[in-house]
Parts: C-alpha cells; structure tokens; sequence
C-alpha cells in the first residue's frame, strides 16, 4: 500500500440537496477536487452557503457524495467511514457537549470513546487543560461554560487521542477575540508539537493567514487555492489607506468609497482612517473625483483584501444597491437628524445580579441621538444581560436605566414602539413566511391598512428582500435571515435600534453590507446600539464601551480607546487594544477566574 | 380599542399559522383524535360479548342438556370444550381457553327430581374479575329464569322492571365517547398550549414579541384564543364520531355543549400556558405536560366512575378540569340539561382559568428562576 | 488477508475489550445525565409512583355502598319485606323515601344512582301473582349502572326465592331447585385492584420504554451532540446499548416498586414465581425500550417523538390492552390490533403470573412473542440509527 502524501484527497466531488420547501435541488457542492496537505493547516474560506461545511461533513463520513470521489487518509470515505472515523476527529459548528456533564467527564468521555490507554490520559489531559486554561473548571458542568469556555473545551475533547486529521468546522464562530486567540494558539501549538493535519473553516479571514494552504469556495464551485500569499497577491498594489477629514467618522468616507463599486472592490474603517480596496482596471482620474483630494497611502494587502478581489471579481455577486438604500432611509424617516445633543439612553450605576453572580456590576454610560455606540466584550461580560435590561426584558437590580426618557420594562406600548430590536440569533417565526412576519410585526407596532404596505414594501426593497417573499423564513440563508431580521426591526420607523452581535458568524461581503446600512440609517437620525466581536467594527462606532465581567473597562471613541491602551505612540488595532485592555482589567481585579462563567 | 382588536387578530393569524404550518402538527392535530376515538369507542367496553365456556358434565341428564342450550343460545357464550374429568379444569382456565368451566355434578339430576338443592359449579377465571362477576351474573339469570319455569310455568310473582335513564341499554360507549370529547382535546390543547410559549422563548422570539407594544395580556390572549379554537376543534371531531359514526343520540343542544366546552377549554389552556410560562426549555414543558395529563385522565372519571373512587381521591379531583368537563359533556350530551343545571361543573372550570390565565400572563415577564 | 489466524483471534479480542470499553463509557455518560436531569428522573421514578397510588387506590370498577333511592308507595309490611334485603347489600345503601317526585330529583342531580319503585298496588298484585317493581338506574356511567341495576335484581329475586322457600315447599312440587355455586379462580377477593396493579407494571414499564428513551434520544438528535460523537471509533449500536443499560435500569426500578406495591400496599397474590416476572419484565423492557429507540431515530425530534411515543405505545397499551377493557369483549378488529401490540401478550402474561400461578403453556407463548418483537424492534432501531446526517 502506498501513503498518500495529501492527507484528503478529493475528485470531482458533487452534493445536492432537495430543498424541502420548493422542492427543488440545490447544488451545495460542485465539482470540488483538492488536496489536503498532512502535517499543515489547511483552511476552507468563503461567504456563507459555499458548501465548506458540507464538504466537511462528507469527509468526516457523515454525508455521501453524490458524485465523485473523496479519499481521506489514503481510505474512500463513502465506502468505509467507520474506518475514517476510526482515526480523525471532527469539530462540527455546534460541538455538542454534554452540558450536564463537568468538564472533566467530558473529556473522560472522548478519550473512552477514542480508546486512549489510562497510561497516556493523564498527561494528555493535563497538557489539554492546561492550554485550554480549563484547569480550574474541571469539575464545572458543560453547560455553565461560557461560548468561549465550550468551544476551548469541544477542541480539547476532539484533541484527547491524537488525530491523525483534525476537521474544524467555524471553531470561533460568536466566540470573542480572546478565546479566539487561545483556541488558534492550542491549534498552532498541536501543529508545531505533533504534526497534526488540520483542515479549518472559517469566516475570519485573518485566522487565514496562518494556514499553509487556502482553498476559496463560492457557491458550492472552488473559486481558488493556493498559499495565503498567493490569495494575498491578487490585491497587490490595490491597497490604500485614506484619512477622512477631520471631525468626521471614518464611517462616512467608506461608505462612499465602497458605494462605487465600479472603482472600489472594498473598504473598511481601519484605526481612525479607511482603508480601501481599488479596482485594478479603474482610471485613476475616476478614483481621484471619489477621493475629492484626501490623500492616499498604499499598504501592504491582507488576505480578507485577496479574498475581496478574487469575489468581486465574479459578476453574480452582485453589489449592493446603495441608492434605495439611502433614498428609502432618508425619504421616509420621520425623525430627521436634529437636536443631536439630546441624550437618549441614560445608564447609571446598572446591577444585575442572578444568585451570588454578578452579570452586570455597576456600569453608568449615556447614549446620544444619532450615535452609533458599539459595546464590546468577551463571551460572558453581561452584554447581554446589559441588553436585556435595556430593552426591558430584564428588571436590573439596581440602578437607573432610561430609554428615551422611559423605563421600557414599565413603559406603556407607546414608549416602546420607539425602539427596534434584533437578537443574537435569528429571532422571527421559521414556519411564517417573510411576508407573514413582516406582515405580523408590523401590525404589532400598529401599522396597518395602506401604511403597512408601504412601508413593507420600502424595507423589501431597502433590504432587498423581493423574490423571497413566500419563502418560510426557518429555510433562508444565514445572510437573508439577518437581514429579514433587520427590516422587522426597522419596519416601525423605531427612534433607537438595538442591534445583539448581528455580525457574527457572517462571511465579510455581508458584513460589508450590514454596516452600509447601518451608516445610511445613522445618517438619518437613528441611534444605534450594537455589540459585536469583530473588533474592527467598533470602527465604525461613534463611541465604544469595553465590558468585562460585568464591569465597564473603557468608555470614548475609537480612537480614545486605542490611546488609553497603548503605550504611547504605539499603533494598535481594535484588537490589540480590546485584548490589552481586557487582560489588564482582569490583572487588576483579579476576577478571571471567577467571573468568567455565564449564570 | 379598534387598535386593539386589530393587534389581537394579528397575534391570533400568527400563531395559526405557527402551528398549522407546519404539516406533522397537522396530522397530529386530527388523525390521532379520530384514530382513538373511534378505536376506543369499540374498544372501552364493560359489555359481555363473547364468553369461552366449557362444560363438564358428569349427570348427563336431560336438564344440564336443557341448561347448556339455553346458554349457546345467548350468542355470548360460547362452548369451546366439553370436559371429562374435574382434573381437566385448570387446563381450560389456566391457558385462558375458557373463562368459565360449569360443573354439574354426578348427582345433580338426581338431587334435582329428588326436590332438593341442586348445585351447579361455576369456575369462573377472574383475572379480570369484572368480566368474571358479569358473566357469573348473566348465568345466575338464566339459572334463575329456569329456575322459575321449571316451578311452575307461570310467571314468577314478582318481575323486576328496570329500566336505564339516559342509556337504555347501559353501553359503556355512551358514556366513554362523551368523555372523550373533552379529554382528547385537553390532551393536545394541554401540549400546544404549554410548548407554546416554550418554543418561543427557545427559538428567541418571545424576547422579540416583548419588545414590542404587545402587552402580556395580549400576547395572552393571542396565545389562547387559537389554541382554544384548535381544541373545540378536536372536541367537534370526537362529537361527529360519536353522533355518526357511533350514532349515540344527542339530548342536549349543540350550543350548551359547546359553551360548556368553551368554558373547559380555556381553563386547561390557562394550565397550559401557565406550565409553559414555568418551564425553560420546550423539553420541560413536555414533561411537565406529560406527568399532569396522566393524573388528570385517571382520575376524571373517564375510565373508571369518580364514584368508585375512595373519599380522599374524591376530593382530590375537585382541582381537576377535567372531571367537571367529562361530568358537563355527558350530562349536556346524554341528559340534555341545560348550562344552568350544570352550573356546579361551570363554577370550578371559571376557578380554575382565573387563577391560570392571570398567572401566565404575569409569569410571561416575571420568569420564576 | 493472509494474516494468521490467531492474530485474527486477538484482534477479535481487542476490538470486543475495545467494545465494552466504549460501551460502559457512554452507559455511565448516559446514567449521569439521566440522574442529573431532574425532569427525566421525574418522569421516570416519581410518575411511576403517582401511578401506582392513583392506580391501586383511585381507579376501581367495584361499587360499594352505592345510593339508591327506595320509593316505598305501599305502606304494606310485604312491601317493606321486599326491598329490606337491599339493606343487607354492601354494594347497595338504600335511602328510604315515600315520593317518586323526590326521588326522581334526587337522581337529576346524581344524588342516588338508581330508584326502586315499589308501586302502591304492589301487595295487591303480588297475591294476583304479577307484582312489578320499578328498578331505574342512572345510565351515564354505564358501568357502573350495570352494576348496581345486577346487584339490585339479585337482592329483589333472592327475596322471591325465600319467599318460594317459606310459601310452598319445593319438595312439594317434587322439583328442586338449581342453586349456582360461584367459584371465583385467581381473585378470591373479588376486587378490580388485583387485575388493575399487575396490569400496571405494563404501563409503567411502557412509560419509561418508549416515552422517556424516546424522548432522550431524540434530544440528542436535536442538540447535535450526536454528529461529534459519529466522528469517533464509536459504533451506532454501541450508542443503542448506552441507552439501552440506564434505561433498563429505571423500568426495573419501577418493576420493583410494583411489585412491591402489589404485594405489600394492594396486597395481591402472587402465585408465580417471582424469578419468571422478573424475566418476562425484562424482555418487555427490551421490547418498549425498542419502540422508545426506533421512534426517536426516525423523528429526531423530540416533540413528535413524544407524541408518537404517547400515541402509537401508551395510549393503546391503556385502552388496547386489556388492561381496562376486555378484549374478548370488543369487536373483532379492535382485538386483532390489540393482538398486534406486544403490551398485550405482556398484560396477559403479567396478570397470570401473579394471578394464577406458572402457568407454562401461556409463559413460553408470550415470551416466545415477546422475545420475536424485541429482537424486530430492536433491530429495527439498529438499522434506522445510521451515522449520516443526510
């Protein structure tokens, strides 16, 4: 028998699906032949629905390719997964963890199930629970873990017998810059100790950069592949960093930089500038009438620029249609942007408590009308619990809490059809159409008769929802159902629009998309709250908080935040700073280890 | 307060539509309340129909001869074997061949025309000692009815006229079916009504439904008034099996029985939602539903006679909707009173939806953690 | 494949240790979670014992002291004499009354069950040789009237018999009369509660089979911790014995409070050996615990495996089993679905043992029946649980 040198190989491979609601076949994978390097860190990108973890799951044995041929370990998968099985370990989106088992009977369970000899289990484990820092929770139920916690503790479980290839499916979807950083150290680390074969999706294209390989899927076809150097290169000479004058957010510069999708395949509000990406055949006259004299410095490309060039590039992804967008926002707003001093949300000394754990610990912030003010944290802060309280779904413990001049949880109807609302997850009725929740929510902040209509019909065609109007909201892609999220939150006109991480696990085009929106509706007088854990949105912000146990570390613009976390002069990214600040807050407080847990 | 009833309306559509959307609720929402009731509907019976017998003979005369006849020709008893010696007896009943062995005697005839007492022996398997005691019943009639004749041939002195108010020919079935249709449908407007709100608060939505101008009482309401209409549904579906299928006259009016229902129904709604409202996942709310229901069934008097139940268990049920359900739907549906004589059964079921309803709505913002 | 043959036979080794090892891992996970879970140790130990009490003492078909109405409208001592025996009944509690008007009311409201009616001309008729007594019974609870109207005939016609005994001789006639010796087999006592308990060992044991292991299975479908766990040497009937062990475990708990319960609450007989309950118990459990697996791999869901479970196991194994209602009673194809579902074999077998004693006959047949459903069904559940997701 031969070894393979790659240690998946795949021909030709095809998956369909019958959609069940139209009964028609979706094409989830087409004609994907590839090879995956042994010893190496090999990552899948691509927007949402592009087949990665479909791919994965047929490698993993748990699907049947329809056509074509997939070898992994040198074995064919379709015709002996156990035998696959046997010898690889895979991580899917959703690690099911036993949440009523510890951490520790977790871990007893893998390893039994793996069949790791009792010699070899307590150095494992100890080297498992050491990188993970899960030591001190062992005898911690699952389910009391934060999202951070689990997922550190979902790779440890797939890492109790060395596998001889690991599949990782999104591993750091909604998991914050923190643990993010830990989980890509424990990866990197088993790569480096014990050659391990790795073969990561992922949303983040920066967690990219680190793989030895980069297979870019689109809709099912492989778009392109090759190092990150290589993806990177298809940027070369395209990027820049433009100032925005001063005074004014970075924000407003992108959003007319990215507008012209005929000269800009990107942009993006990076440390108080915007950095763009040019179309190469564009005419530099045509770029310089959009820069309108701002001048222009050219960077080194990233791979998210790489990967942009190589997306946009396809005509059927479509850019996004800025003109309704503006003109529906600003020509049906009844709140225009005046008195923009006027505070909206007042927060003083805010207590939540559930039990002897305290979720929020006295944090005091004010929100003015217009802004955009961003609330970062790690997994586990109280943001949402912050959120909650603000929105009335929670009576805090103590403190004063006002929105727009009301407490919402004892406000009448009236107070709270003022603001909108879109939660973590995709919170609207799956069986309804979008029609039928549209319909629905709208007639719940009394809109009815000719008024509903029209104003259903502008966020259809603000969130370029037509076409899909029938379809059941449950069966829509991620992308859609987020943005059908939005339009149900906006559908009422609201003064103040709560938005709980909207952005994570969504691909970069759509986070392009997102925040354009956002930037046309805080144009037009709306205030915007909003968490997330992609640090380089808080640039976008007007203001940000930092939030850690419960407690408020940091409070100004971006900008402020980078300077209070630097030393001096010293250039950091969102992250950098988000990452400094936190740890020195913990440092500080010395509360790591007891707060880190969600109720 | 157009407003109102509007916004009303449109949490009543949605939640219809939630539920009948999907097509495995649609099916479980009618097949299996048919399925069962018909199936019940034959299957729930006290009656004797068909009664293994075998006898052992030993006076062969011309009187067993005359008594065996007599009991072949009820067409419930049926003689499956002929035994020769005592000894064959627990065969036949061990191995539930027959549920009756009768024993005449070697001297039987003999003590007969000698005028004295003649024994006869029934050896009745009473596994199931009601079907036993009614057999030994129905033969102690004939017996009897022989008994006479042979006297004298004329009529005995005295005859027992009975006959039954309400369900002349006292079939179980007449009262089960109307018991049915109030049990079948708390069943499932239990269910629907305590995963409800569970699945919402699952699925993220009812944090959504509380941001916006609903108030908890609203959401109530829209929340009930369609799991209502669902179980009147259900209700109507055993009602039409019954009158047509089962062709069990109706005494009452259609509109008493269905205010009575109406009535029920949003009482074990209110339980529903109340459930609902304390469970945190839809898993809880399963279980909890599951463990009400089977207390609630047994002791309605569905089954077996609230009568026959001991005096503590008697007053236990006075919290149980449902035996004030089953109590108003036989009494509306065989008797054919009007809502005013049932107003003892009404009063409990108004107890019952007053504490529920008010407690879910309250429960829907106020979580008990 | 040209490997020695006792290389083969320590692999063969090796992969079985390797099959214990991973089944015992996951039966401790799967007895975790379960003692863990207060909703499903609920469901599987605190509704067994609500059922017994309800059960044993709540559910009974036996009338005691019903009220019935006596409507005496002759005065004479005759007829007084008649209807003094209904005193005597202990199924019966007359209540004495002149007016039928009263009494009819009475019986509106559910007050009595039934009226006996003894007409003003009755001692006239009587001499006349017609005498007519009235019997109405209350029939909405058909079971219950049927009772009571059998226990108020045999009262009236027992006073003819003495009447015939005292007035005339019987030797005079020269013909005797036929008396009927009753010979209650396997339930002396004469009480419902002796068929209803053993009977409920099969409801309970239906429970905690079918609804609980669906129920539990099909969460682990839904939260998805079964695709990480397809993704290891684990094999899919290892994941059935896992669940199969704890599961077993319970119903066997709540065997054992049944029994005991029969034996020392309710106290009914048990003339068979215990060892044979024991076992029969053991392969129902594996035949509910069948169903219980099968519903929950096909639905995945746990809100339709529950209702399946609730409708397609519980619900029949009440009504269809035997356990309530007769089955030599009911129609000829209402019988043959109830001898389709395993409960059935189970009630019968149950109730004989502890009934009527080791009956072999009956125990090979329905643990031969028994035994060829828990092999179908359990098969069944190995071949639906696939390690695919598509």
């Amino acid at each position: 028998m031969n070894e393979p040198a790659a240690a998946l190989i795949a021909r030709g491979v095809h998956k369909r699906f019958l959609a069940k609601e139209t009964g028609k076949i979706a094409h989830a994978v087409v004609d994907v032949s590839l090879a995956v390097q042994a010893g190496a860190l090999t990552a899948l990108v691509g927007p949402d629905g592009a087949g990665k973890t479909t791919l994965l799951r047929m490698a993993a044995g748990l699907m049947k390719a329809d056509e074509g041929k997939l070898e992994v370990l040198g074995i064919d998968v379709a015709a002996h997964p156990q035998a696959v099985q046997d010898r690889i370990s895979y991580m899917p989106q959703r690690f099911g963890l036993y949440e009523d088992l510890s951490v520790q009977e977790n871990l007893n369970l893998y390893a039994d199930l793996h069949g790791v000899p009792q010699a070899l289990r307590e150095k494992r484990f100890a080297q498992l629970l050491r990188m993970t820092d899960l030591a001190r929770f062992t005898a911690r139920p699952a389910g009391k873990l934060s999202g951070g916690m689990k997922q550190k503790l979902g790779l440890a479980c797939t890492l109790v017998h060395p596998p001889e290839l690991l599949l990782l499916d999104e591993p750091t979807a909604g998991v914050d810059p923190l643990s993010r950083r830990e989980l890509w150290e424990i990866v990197r680390q088993m790569i480096q100790d014990e050659q391990l074969t790795v073969l990561v999706t992922t949303a983040y294209l920066d967690e990219a950069e680190h793989s030895a390989r980069i297979f870019v899927l689109h809709e099912g076809k492989l778009l392109a592949q090759g190092t990150p150097e290589e993806i990177r290169r298809h940027a070369r000479n395209l990027c820049f960093v433009a100032l925005p004058p001063q005074g004014q957010p970075p924000r407003i510069l992108q959003a007319r930089l990215l507008d012209d999708a005929e000269s800009v395949i990107d942009a993006v509000p990076q440390g108080g500038a915007v950095r763009f990406v040019r179309r190469a055949e564009v005419k530099s006259k045509n770029l310089d009438a959009l820069l309108d004299g701002i001048s222009l410095k050219p960077v080194e490309p990233r791979l998210e620029d790489g990967f942009m060039v190589l997306l946009r590039k396809r005509r059927d992804v479509p850019p996004l249609d800025t003109k309704a967008l503006d003109t529906a926002a600003s020509g049906d707003n009844q709140n225009p942007p005046e008195n923009l001093d006027e505070i909206v949300i007042e927060v003083r000394d805010l207590v939540r408590r559930f039990g002897d754990f305290t979720a929020v610990d006295h944090i005091s912030f004010s929100v003015r009308r217009g802004e955009i003010f961003g609330v970062l944290g790690p997994n586990g802060a109280g943001k949402t619990t912050t959120f909650r309280m603000l929105c009335g779904l929670l009576p805090p413990t103590s403190g004063f809490l006002q929105v727009a001049g009301v407490d919402l949880r004892h406000a009448r109807a009236a107070a709270r059809r003022k603001i909108g609302y879109m939660s973590q997850k995709f919170a609207l009725y799956g069986d309804l159409t979008v029609m039928e929740n549209l319909e629905f929510f709208g007639s719940a902040y009394g809109l009815y008769g000719t008024r509903l209509r029209e104003r259903i019909s502008i966020v259809i065609q603000q969130f370029d929802l037509a076409g899909s109007t029938d379809s059941a909201s449950g069966q829509l892609p991620g992308g859609f159902k987020q943005r059908l999220a939005m339009a149900v939150g906006l559908l009422h006109e609201p003064e103040i629009l709560f938005l709980d991480e909207p952005t994570s696990g969504t691909d970069p085009l759509k986070r392009r998309e997102f925040w354009r929106r956002i930037t046309a509706l805080s144009e037009v007088g709306t205030t915007i709250i909003i968490t997330t854990h992609f640090m380089e949105e808080a640039e976008y912000c007007d203001r940000i908080v930092i939030q850690d146990a419960g407690r408020l570390l940091a409070l100004g613009t971006p900008k402020e935040v980078r300077e209070q976390a630097g030393e001096k002069d010293a250039i950091l990214s969102m992250e950098e700073a988000f990452i400094g600040i936190v740890e020195r807050g913990r440092q500080r407080n010395g509360i790591a280890a007891v707060k880190e847990a969600r109720p | 307060m157009r407003d109102l009833f509007r916004r009303i309306v449109s949490l009543c559509r949605k939640e219809l539509l939630a539920i009948l959307k999907d097509p495995a609720n649609r099916v479980i929402l009618v097949v299996p309340s048919l399925v069962e009731s018909v199936l019940f509907g034959y299957a729930a019976t006290y009656d004797l129909n068909n009664v293994p017998y075998a006898v052992l003979d030993q006076s062969r005369g011309a009187v067993s001869t005359q008594l065996i006849a007599r009991l072949d020709g009820t067409g419930v008893f049926h003689r499956v074997a002929t035994l020769q010696t005592e000894s064959d007896i627990p065969h036949v009943i061990d191995l539930e061949q027959a549920l009756i062995v009768i024993h005449f005697g070697p001297r039987f005839e003999k003590q007969l025309n000698a005028g004295e007492f003649a024994p006869v022996q029934l050896i009745l398997d009473a596994r199931n000692s009601n079907t036993a005691g009614s057999a030994a019943g129905y033969i102690g009639a004939i017996i009897e009815s022989f008994n006479v004749a042979q006297r004298g041939g004329a009529g005995p002195p005295l005859t027992v006229e009975s006959r039954a108010w309400y369900n002349p020919n006292l079939e179980t079935r007449w009262n089960l079916l109307p018991g049915l249709i109030a049990s079948l449908s708390m069943i499932q407007t239990l269910m629907l009504s305590a995963l409800s709100v569970a699945r919402e608060r699952e699925n993220g939505t009812f944090d959504q439904l509380l941001v916006t101008p609903f108030t908890p009482m609203e959401i109530l309401i829209g929340k009930a008034i369609p799991t209502i209409t669902i179980g009147l549904m259900q209700s109507t579906i055993v009602l039409l099996v019954a009158l047509f299928w089962f062709e069990i006259p109706m005494a009452g009016s259609l509109g008493t029985l269905y205010a009575g229902l109406a009535f029920f129904t949003v009482a074990s709604v209110g339980l529903g939602l109340s459930i609902s409202a304390v469970s945190v996942n839809m898993q809880q709310a399963m279980l909890y539903t599951f463990m009400l229901i089977m207390p609630l069934i047994l002791l309605s008097g569905l089954a077996t006679p609230v009568r026959n139940m001991p005096q503590f268990l008697q007053i236990a049920t006075l919290v149980n909707p449902l035996r004030f359900a089953i109590d108003l739907v036989q009494r509306v549906y065989l008797e054919g009173v009007g809502l005013l004589t049932v107003i003892h059964d009404l009063i409990p079921l108004l107890i019952i939806s007053a504490i529920t309803l008010p407690l879910a709505a309250w429960l829907f913002r106020n979580r008990l953690l | 494949m040209s490997r020695a043959s006792d290389a083969g036979d320590q692999d063969d080794q090796a992969g079985f240790r390797a099959f214990w090892f991973r089944v015992i891992s996951l039966t401790r996970k799967e007895i975790r979670q379960l003692l863990r879970d207060p909703g499903s140790l609920a469901l599987g130990i605190g509704l067994p014992i609500a059922l017994i009490l309800i059960f044993g003492f709540g559910l009974s078909l036996d009338v005691r002291n019903a009220p019935v109405a006596v409507v005496l409208e002759d005065p004479s001592p005759m007829a007084a004499d008649v209807v003094a025996g209904l005193e005597l009944s202990a199924y019966i509690s007359p209540v004495m009354m002149t007016s039928m008007h009263d009494a009819q009311r009475l019986m509106l409201t559910r007050e009595v069950d039934a009226i006996v009616r003894v007409p003003s001309d009755f001692s006239r008729r009587l001499a006349a040789g017609d005498a007519k007594v009235q019997l109405l019974v209350h029939g909405s609870e058909a079971s219950r009237a049927t009772i009571i109207r059998s226990y108020v005939s045999s009262a009236l016609t027992e006073w003819v018999q003495r009447q015939a005994d005292r007035g005339e001789p019987t030797a005079a006639s020269g013909q005797g009369t036929i008396m009927l010796v009753e010979r209650m087999w396997f339930n002396s006592a004469n009480t419902s509660t002796w068929y209803l308990v053993p009977g409920l060992i099969v409801l309970i044991m239906t429970l905690v089979g079918a609804f609980l292991t669906a129920m539990v299975m099909a969460r682990e479908w839904e939260r998805g911790t079964l695709e990480a766990l397809f993704v290891t040497p684990v094999r899919p009937g290892e994941i059935l014995i896992a669940k199969i062990i704890p599961y077993f475990m319970v119903g066997m708990l709540g065997l054992g409070m049944c029994v005991l319960a029969a034996r020392f609450l309710f106290e009914v007989p048990m003339f068979g050996s215990l060892l044979i309950i024991l076992g029969s118990s053991m392969l129902y459990m594996l035949v509910a615990l069948g169903i219980g697996l099968v519903i929950s791999s096909v639905t995945k869901n746990q809100f339709l495996a529950s209702q399946l479970a609730i409708i397609s196991s519980f619900m029949p194994a009440l009504m269809l089993s035997g356990f309530l209602f007769d089955l030599r009673n009911v129609p000829a194809v209402i019988r043959l679905v109830g001898h389709l579902l395993p409960a059935t074999y189970f009630m019968e077998l149950i109730r004989t043992l502890f009934l009527a004693g080791n009956v072999w006959p009956l125990i090979f047949k329905n643990c031969a029946i028994l035994a060829g459903y828990a092999v179908l069904l359990l098969g069944l559940a190995r071949f639906v649980t696939r390690k695919k997701l598509d």
